[in-house]
């Protein structure tokens, strides 16, 4: 039988993480599959392109160029000074310097400045060019290699965000019919069934009865997760992957504890029963605009007075940072309570207030470490204090279990590197791409194994645990290492 | 999109092989995808093939890994769902989603997973 082993190119981990000598074209192999007609046409985009794209693609630049200001800036203000080249994980992990930031934005740049300022027509003057198929191949495969996880944007003097950019491109793409399969897909299933994955109620019903038998057999206790309860006091909305996938059904066993210790009174929702939002991958703010809706109307039709979301990266920071301005305000709750509130700053409260205790000694079998994920610690905030997204999350898992040690400084916190598979990455076709975006962090991962003999790996994003439990193996080291705090919770309460 | 002759058939797969229309499936086609994937299928691989199967008609989803694996240790009397996820990557060494859903004729699990 064949090994999976062979089929990828994979890293070799000796704990360093050397800025290579850059190699043109490494990855330029690496291609997303193309979006299918139906999922193209749902989202509201063409499919395929069509006569007169380039004008269409240069009028969807335009737009966005008037409504985000901020993407009109970063075309104008990157002075070169090359403090992001050796900062994206795909640039460290692939060497092809189109995966290095400012390469990445000048594929981008390129075409702007052709278009967009009076000196764009001489290209040898400006090195502008013009919008062309050759140019957009290079689009979809290279701003289909960065993952928006923003880490270059924080070591870039003037703030330059990437991921802006490469969502204003994807963006412009999709509006001509050149769409990402995976994305696009996950989000018609989204609009078709309420969740990335196409769990209908029934099935969603039946899968919470499964795990509800699973605690009763393990603890003895009949903790409940409830669906679709009108009146309950909050709307737990964690991502869809917390109902289908390992480690991740773990943490939802971890919240059901939590809520039945409380005594507060919860619900699920098979209507808005996924926290993440795709559409924020795209940059189609129609998209993220319409998923976020979901949470809300729910919450309004459920008639709850608290939002609580559960352990997913980009899904916090497209529910904390967006929410308000796309489907606000939020009357219609508790405003003692903030809206959303993270199911780590919930549950840290509750044990905090002495309503939830953990026995720490119950993962005395492990020795933790904590990845952060990039849309929590870059792209969000947490509790009521800055940092709250950085402190939270070590609290609980400090509370749950203890022997923590923190991976190498410089590659933690909001310096974190990315798993290698969000913003849309954490696809089959791109693996090699992926073990390419995870080489860091896996250097990291290595050293604190072989340094403090690390065998717990916990993580707060359902994309970093999909990733993980995919790349650890690969590296030989156990898949069950991944997992999520609120499996450590889950281990550590005293029911 | 791809296709491939079956039995004087053309059967359309999307780009990683996955059937398009469930309706083509039968077992003479899952042994074609088993080989594509090159798994041997066995009375144990059929087992998983059928319920599965089931599953999908009845749910119009595929299962969560934790109903699989209670599945699994109730067919295989196995002592609990760590031993029957063992068993099933035994089976299927590239993971259910991947191979035993590709198999059985269901559409790729996407999302987070």
């Amino acid at each position: 039988m064949a090994n999976p082993k062979d089929k990828y190119k994979i890293p070799v981990l000796d704990g360093n993480i050397p800025i290579p000598k850059i190699v043109p074209g490494a990855s330029a192999y690496e291609h997303m599959v193309e979006a299918q007609k139906v999922d193209m046409e749902a989202l509201g985009f063409p499919f395929k392109l069509k006569d007169g794209w380039k004008e269409k693609a240069i009028g969807v630049f335009k737009e966005i160029l008037d409504n985000n200001k901020a993407v009109r800036d970063y075309m104008d203000i990157c002075v070169r000074c090359g403090a992001c080249t050796d900062k994206c994980q795909f640039f460290l992990g692939t060497a092809d310097p189109n995966n290095m930031p400012v390469q990445r934005q000048e594929l981008m740049r390129k075409v702007y400045r052709y278009y967009f300022t009076p000196s764009g027509f001489f290209k040898s003057l400006s090195n502008s060019q013009e919008l062309t198929e050759e140019v957009l191949k290079d689009w979809f495969t290279y701003f289909y290699q960065c993952s928006e996880c923003r880490r270059c944007s924080l070591y870039c003097p003037y703030g330059i965000d990437t991921a802006e950019i490469t969502m204003a491109a994807r963006q412009i793409m999709d509006s001509i019919g050149l769409g990402q399969k995976y994305a696009t897909e996950v989000i018609h299933k989204v609009f078709k069934t309420g969740n990335n994955i196409g769990i209908p109620p029934l099935a969603l019903r039946n899968t919470l009865d499964d795990l509800e038998e699973e605690i009763k057999d393990e603890s003895g206790k009949d903790v409940k997760i409830p669906m679709d309860v009108e009146g309950a006091e909050v709307l737990l909305v964690p991502p869809s992957a917390d109902f289908f996938a390992m480690p991740h059904m773990e943490s939802l066993k971890g919240y059901a504890k939590v809520f039945y210790k409380s005594g507060i009174s919860y619900t699920v929702s098979s209507y808005a029963s996924e926290a993440g939002n795709f559409g924020m991958f795209l940059g189609s703010y129609k998209n993220a605009k319409e998923i976020n809706k979901r949470i809300w109307d729910e919450a309004r039709r459920l008639k709850v007075k608290r939002v609580v979301i559960g352990e997913c990266g980009h899904a916090w920071r497209a529910a904390y940072t967006y929410s308000n301005t796309m489907n606000g305000p939020f009357d219609f709750l508790d405003s003692k309570y903030r809206q959303p509130m993270h199911i780590c700053e919930f549950t840290l409260g509750l044990v905090k207030d002495g309503v939830v205790k953990l026995d720490p000694s119950a993962n005395d079998d492990k020795v933790v470490t904590f990845h952060d994920s990039c849309n929590v610690a870059r792209g969000s905030r947490m509790g009521d204090f800055k940092g709250g997204q950085i402190v939270i999350p070590r609290e609980l898992i400090k509370a749950a279990a203890n022997k923590f040690v923190e991976l190498r400084e410089g590659t933690t916190k909001e310096s974190t590197y990315c798993c290698g598979a969000g913003g849309g990455l954490l696809t089959e076709e791109v693996m090699n791409l992926r073990l390419a975006g995870a080489m860091p962090r896996m250097q990291t991962v290595k050293e604190a194994v072989d340094n403090h003999g690390v065998n717990f790996y916990a993580l707060i994003c359902a994309i970093c645990k999909t990733q993980f439990s995919k790349i650890f193996p690969l590296h030989g080291f156990e898949e069950e290492m991944v997992g999520g705090i609120h499996q450590l919770v889950s281990n550590a309460i005293i029911l | 999109m791809a296709e491939f002759d079956y039995n004087g058939k053309k059967i359309e797969t999307d780009d990683e092989g996955y059937l398009q229309n469930l309706g083509d499936w039968d077992k003479g086609l899952a042994e074609v995808l088993a080989k594509q994937e090159n798994v041997v299928l066995t009375e144990k691989h059929w087992k998983l093939i059928d319920w599965i199967r089931d599953y999908f008609i009845k749910f119009q989803v595929a299962p969560a890994i934790k109903t699989l694996a209670k599945e699994v240790m109730s067919i295989e009397n196995l002592p609990d769902k760590k031993e029957a996820n063992k068993f099933i990557y035994e089976l299927f060494p590239e993971g259910p989603a991947k191979q035993l859903a590709k198999i059985a004729g269901l559409p790729k699990p996407t999302g987070c997973v």
